[in-house]
């Protein structure tokens, strides 16, 4: 159990809009954290802090155990699928090894190494029988897969997901969950779901996002919690989740 | 006839430009097309003209001035497009007619006759200078340099650029540099088919080889060699017919487009038909 990364009073946002108020969070290898709040609240634009992909207006993120060019192949990350343009003409096997991108100097060519690594990850996710196929060619369930192949190929520390529940059915949803289970294992795991009935089984700890965020340290949470963190969730029945549908929360 | 043909140079300098034009074309097309980007090609095209202008007022060789002109427009674009406000096909819309509307202005205002104006305009590929083959050839060479080297870079980031930036790759580097080569390919294959029409050897090889194949260096290689056929036989009948050749060479290319639709359709319908024979033989 050794720390990740660790923000610090963190204001973020675009332009003139600030989205990120003053928000810390610690973030350690062995943690599961499921990311939840209303649309617009900032969970996004939480991820794209902790990727580099904005700078913050102010506060700091460390990053630990890595030199700070390492970093860049030790967060594994899986988008919102609908930001990819499935007719570009790329194999399974091409993305795949698009996760390791960094790794070679030179880009032309990859090593035996990195052909094996990703052969190994698609064995790993069940999908050895999709590697020659067209990204075009793929269900939602597939391509969300592939996604996380992608994301996980380069053996990341953390692992970063943006709604990988959207587009897929329950089943594969499980599906899904109990792999991230497994990949815990090896690596810490972030995901932003607006369904917390049903990630709360798989969770370790919860995190609030609107405007600021609400560390909660705990895969169990109650309306009255989600309320004082000024994070008005629909929650949907699951397990030991109250069946609550909260009141629309007013700025 | 062919062979009486090269005795003349300028049929030798053409055979050449084709041959340049359709290496460039092939392998920047694709990545137009895979990119979706044909829009802002032909805003840049268009922009160019811009640069022609200019280079007729000045009084020198106009393909350097519209490099110049074009390579601006298409960096303006970019960073109009992705660093500002401005939507990116709005920036496109605005540069497009801008440049046009320079070029007509500084054309207007050059005294006296304007020389091979309609040959930027609608290309022909038979007036192409020595020069014009020697720029042709050293660009095609630059880009199979740049794209052997950074294959892989080239197609990851632009299958999706997001992902590339959380591996801190140079995203916006790359964009800049590859939307500059978009731009000499674009000016340097005007004199072929012309402002109008360029963007056509730009996307219909492309298309027809992504008919048959969904791999970005299939598609690249099928590109240039359909390029070449299709320019090769637009030749021909712009000779035995008498027509323009800029207008013969996008027919042809447009010909084999609808002749390899068909093939395609005629293909898939035929697997349709084992396929389903077979599942009933299994039934
Ligand atoms: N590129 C951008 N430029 C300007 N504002 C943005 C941008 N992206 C998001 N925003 C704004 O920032 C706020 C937070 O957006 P963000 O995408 O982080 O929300 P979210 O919590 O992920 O929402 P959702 O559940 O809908 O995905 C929103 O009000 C949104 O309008
Ligand atoms: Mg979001």
């Amino acid at each position: 159990m050794s720390k990740i990364l660790e923000l610090k009073s963190i204001y973020a946002g675009y332009k003139d809009d600030i989205i990120l108020n003053d928000v810390s969070l610690e973030i350690l290898d062995d943690d599961f954290i499921g990311i939840i709040g209303p649309n617009g609240g900032g969970k996004t634009t939480l991820l794209r802090v902790i990727l580099g992909l904005i700078k913050p207006f102010k506060g700091t993120i460390e990053y630990f155990g890595d030199s700070n060019i390492d970093r860049n192949n030790k967060i594994g990350f899986l988008p919102q699928i609908n930001q990819i343009d499935n007719k570009f003409p790329v194999s399974v096997y091409d993305v795949v090894l698009s996760g390791l991108i960094y790794n070679n100097g030179f880009y032309y060519k990859h090593s035996k190494k990195d052909k094996q690594k990703a052969k190994e990850t698609l064995q790993k996710l069940g999908i050895c029988d999709l590697k020659e196929r067209h990204i075009g060619e793929l269900s939602g369930g597939q391509m969300q897969k592939v996604l996380l192949a992608r994301a996980i190929v380069s053996s990341p520390r953390l692992l970063i997901l943006d709604e990988p529940n959207t587009f897929v059915d329950n089943k594969f949803e499980g599906e899904l969950y109990e792999i991230l289970v497994q990949l815990n294992k090896d690596m810490g795991i972030i995901i932003v779901s607006h369904d917390i009935g049903t990630i709360s089984t798989y969770i370790k700890t919860i995190a609030c996002v609107n405007r600021g965020l609400h560390y909660h340290k705990s895969n169990k949470i109650t309306e009255q919690q989600l309320a004082s963190y000024n994070c008005p969730i629909k929650l949907i029945t699951h397990g030991e989740v109250p069946h609550t549908v909260l009141k629309k929360h007013n700025h | 006839m062919v062979i009486e043909l090269l005795q003349y140079n300028f049929v030798v300098n053409a055979l050449l430009a084709a041959f340049f034009a359709s290496i460039s074309c092939g392998i920047i097309g694709t990545y137009i097309v895979t990119r979706r980007m044909v829009f802002l090609s032909g805003g840049i095209t268009h922009a160019s003209f811009g640069g022609i202008g200019i280079g007729y007022f000045l009084g020198f060789n106009p393909i350097f001035s519209a490099a110049i002109f074009s390579i601006l427009s298409a960096l303006g674009i970019e960073f109009l497009s992705k660093q500002t406000e401005v939507r990116e096909d709005s920036a496109i819309g605005i540069l497009w007619s801008f440049g046009m509307a320079i070029g007509i202005i500084f054309i207007t205002i050059t005294p006296g006759y304007v020389p091979n104006l309609m040959t930027y305009l609608f290309g022909s590929i038979l007036t192409v200078s020595k020069l014009d083959v020697w720029l042709m050839f050293g660009l095609s060479l630059l880009i199979i340099l740049i794209f052997s080297a950074f294959y892989r870079l080239i197609l990851f980031v632009s299958y999706d650029q997001e992902f590339a930036r959380t591996h801190k790759i140079a995203v916006n580097l790359v964009n800049y540099l590859l939307i500059s080569l978009v731009a000499l390919t674009i000016v340097l294959n005007i004199k072929v088919v012309g402002i109008i029409m360029v963007i056509s050897l730009l996307t219909i090889p492309q298309s027809i080889a992504n008919l048959f194949t969904r791999n970005f260096r299939n598609i690249i290689i099928a590109s240039v060699v359909l390029s070449f056929v299709g320019v090769f036989t637009g030749l021909i009948f712009s000779y035995k017919l008498n027509i323009p050749s800029g207008a013969s060479i996008i027919f042809s290319l447009v010909i084999y487009f609808v002749f390899a639709k068909l093939i395609h359709l005629l293909i898939n319908k035929l697997s349709i038909r084992r396929k389903t024979k077979n599942f009933e033989l299994i039934k």
